[in-house]
C-alpha cells in the first residue's frame, strides 16, 4: 500500500493549525518514524491515514485513491488493511487477550477456522500464548501493547500505524515492542511509528521525519533523532 | 456469511451481558421498574374499567304499567323495547311478582300489610326493567316511550327515567371523565417509562463509548458494532419483563382481596392470572422493543 500526502492542511478550529501544507510519501515495506514535540502534528497525521478525520485542504492518497472520498463501506474495508497501535493500547476491557485479537478477524469476516488457526500463531509471535485467556486489566503495560500489536497485525495489514506505542512503557518493554515492530516490518508490512523516544529512533536506523508546528522540517533516510 | 455474523453478534451480546454484570444488573432493574409501572397501569385500567362496567350494569329504567293493562299489551311494549338497538335487556315483572316483591319489602311494616289486606285485590301493575347498552342511551328509550305511550294517558303509569335522569347523566359524565383521566395517566406513565428506559440504555452505551470507537478502529463495520448492543438492549427488556411478571404475581395475590372489596367484585389477582399471557406479551414486546430501539439510537451517536 502506497501512502501519499499532497499539500495536506488540517485545522481543528480557526486558531489551531495542526498540519500546515504537508507533502510526503511512504512506499510499501518502509519503516518510517515520525518525531517531534507534543503538538507538532504527529497524531493528526496518523489520524488522517486512519481516516478518522478529514483534511481541511489537500488530499491523502492511498494507492492513488483519495482516502476521505471513499464511501463508508470501502472505508471500512480500507481500515482492515491498516493496523493501528496506540499509546493507551485501546483494548476492549471485557474481552480476553485471545478474544481481543479474534475480534479484529471476526470484524473482517474471517471464518472460525481461520480465527482458530491464526490467533494462537500471532499470540506466539508477541510471546503471549500463556496469557491468552487473561483480561486486559490482568496484564502489564508491555503485555497490553503486545496484545494491541497482535490484534493490529492478525489480519495481515499492508500498513501498521503505531502512535507512541512505547509512551507508557519502561525501557525493557520499550525494547521488546520495538523488536516486534521491526519483525513485523521485516515480514513485509509498512510501519509508521511516532515517538518521543530518542533511544528508539537511534536503535532503528530507519527513515525519520521530523515535525515542528505542523510542518515537516526534516526527512532523513537513515535518521537519528535531532531535537 | 450472514449466519456467521449473526452468530457472532449474539455471542458477543451474551458475553457482554454477563461480563458487564453490574451495568447489566442496574439496566435490568431500571427497565424492570418502568415495565412494572406499565404493568400496574394495565392492571389499574382494567380495574377501573370493570368497576365502571359494574356500576353501569346497576343502572336501569323501570316502566310501570297500570294495573288494568293487559298482559298482551305489556308483551307488545316489551317486544318493541327489546327490538330497539339501544336496549340490551328487558326484564318482565308480572303483577303477581310485583306484589310478592312488595310484600317482601314491606313485611316488617304492619300498617302497609294491613292496608294491602283491606284492599283485597292486587293494586300493582306489571313492570318492565329496561337496561340500555350504554347509560347515555336511556334518554332514547324514555323518548320512545313518551312518544308512543304518554304517561298516565294509556297503559303506562310511569317511567322513572325523569327521576333518575340527573343521576344517569352524572354517571355518564363520570364514566367519560374516568376513562379520559385513566387514559391520560396511562399515556403519561408509558411515555415517562420509555424516556427512562432510553436514558438508562444511553448511559450503558455511554460507558462503552471507547469500546465502540476501538471496534470501529479495528475495522468493524457500524452494523457489526451496533448489533451486540441492540441485542443486549433487547435482552435487558426481556429479562426485565420476566422479572416484572414474577413480581406482579405475589403483589396482585396480596392485593386481590382488597380490590375484590373495593372494585365491585373484581380481584386483581384473578384478572392478572386469567390475562397473564396477554400482559406478559405486552411487557415482553414493550421491553424488547424499547430496549433494542434505544440501543440502536444511542449507539448511532458513537458510530458517526
Amino acid at each position: 500500500m502506497m501512502i501519499h500526502f499532497d499539500r495536506v492542511t488540517k485545522e481543528y478550529d480557526e486558531d489551531t493549525l495542526a498540519l500546515d501544507d504537508v507533502t510526503f510519501g511512504v512506499k510499501p515495506g518502509e519503516f518510517v518514524s515520525i518525531v517531534g514535540h507534543s503538538g507538532a502534528g504527529k497524531t493528526t497525521l496518523l489520524r488522517l491515514v486512519l481516516a478518522e478525520i478529514v483534511p481541511t485542504s489537500g488530499n491523502v492518497f492511498v494507492d492513488k485513491v483519495v482516502l476521505h472520498e471513499l464511501p463508508r463501506k470501502e472505508l471500512t474495508k480500507m481500515r482492515q488493511r491498516i493496523g493501528a497501535v496506540f499509546q493507551d493500547f485501546k483494548l476492549i476491557p471485557n474481552l480476553t487477550v485471545a478474544e481481543n485479537v479474534a475480534f479484529a478477524m471476526e470484524a473482517a469476516g474471517q471464518t472460525d477456522e481461520e480465527i482458530a488457526e491464526d490467533v494462537p500463531h500471532v499470540l506466539e509471535l508477541v510471546d503471549l500464548t500463556r496469557k491468552a485467556n487473561n483480561f486486559p486489566h490482568e496484564l502489564s503495560g508491555g503485555e497490553k501493547q503486545r496484545v494491541a500489536i497482535a490484534r493490529a497485525i492478525v489480519n495481515q495489514p499492508d500498513v501498521l500505524i503505531a502512535d507512541e506505542p512505547t509512551g507508557n512503557l519502561d525501557p525493557i518493554n520499550t525494547y521488546d515492542i520495538v523488536q516486534i515492530l521491526r519483525r513485523v516490518n521485516e515480514l513485509g508490512t509498512t510501519v509508521i511509528l511516532t515517538t518521543h523516544n530518542k533511544g528508539v529512533i537511534d536503535s532503528l536506523g530507519k527513515r525519520v521525519i521530523t515535525m515542528e508546528g505542523g510542518r515537516i522540517v526534516r526527512d532523513d533516510p537513515h535518521g537519528r533523532m535531532a531535537m | 456469511m450472514m449466519w456467521i455474523q449473526a452468530k457472532r453478534v449474539f455471542k458477543a451480546a451474551i458475553t457482554g451481558f454477563w461480563r458487564n454484570g453490574v451495568v447489566s444488573l442496574s439496566a435490568v432493574l431500571m427497565v424492570s421498574l418502568t415495565l412494572f409501572v406499565i404493568g400496574s397501569v394495565i392492571l389499574s385500567t382494567a380495574l377501573l374499567q370493570s368497576s365502571l362496567e359494574e356500576v353501569k350494569r346497576k343502572v336501569d329504567v323501570n316502566v310501570y304499567f297500570s294495573p288494568i293493562a293487559l298482559e298482551e299489551e305489556v308483551t307488545v311494549v316489551r317486544e318493541q323495547l327489546a327490538a330497539m338497538p339501544e336496549v340490551s335487556e328487558v326484564e318482565y315483572v308480572s303483577r303477581e311478582q310485583a306484589l310478592e316483591e312488595f310484600k317482601v319489602q314491606h313485611a316488617e311494616n304492619p300498617d302497609v300489610m294491613r292496608a294491602l289486606e283491606e284492599l283485597g285485590e292486587n293494586p300493582l301493575g306489571a313492570a318492565l326493567n329496561v337496561k340500555a347498552k350504554e347509560p347515555q342511551q336511556y334518554a332514547a328509550v324514555a323518548e320512545y316511550l313518551a312518544a308512543n305511550y304518554p304517561e298516565g294517558g294509556s297503559i303506562i303509569e310511569e317511567v322513572n327515567y325523569n327521576e333518575n335522569k340527573t343521576a344517569i347523566e352524572r354517571l355518564v359524565e363520570m364514566i367519560a371523565a374516568g376513562k379520559a383521566l385513566g387514559g391520560a395517566i396511562a399515556i403519561i406513565y408509558v411515555l415517562i417509562s420509555i424516556v427512562i428506559v432510553f436514558n438508562t440504555i444511553r448511559l450503558t452505551i455511554y460507558i462503552s463509548r471507547d469500546e465502540i470507537s476501538v471496534m470501529r478502529l479495528v475495522g468493524a463495520s457500524p452494523n457489526y458494532v451496533r448489533g451486540p448492543f441492540v441485542v443486549v438492549g433487547a435482552v435487558y427488556g426481556a429479562v426485565a419483563a420476566v422479572i416484572t411478571l414474577l413480581t406482579l404475581l405475589p403483589l396482585t395475590y396480596w392485593l386481590g382481596p382488597f380490590t375484590y372489596r373495593f372494585f365491585a367484585s373484581t380481584s386483581v389477582f384473578d384478572y392478572y392470572i386469567s390475562n397473564i399471557f396477554s400482559i406478559g406479551g405486552i411487557l415482553l414486546f414493550a421491553g424488547i422493543l424499547t430496549g433494542a430501539i434505544s440501543s440502536a439510537l444511542a449507539t448511532r451517536k458513537y458510530l458517526k
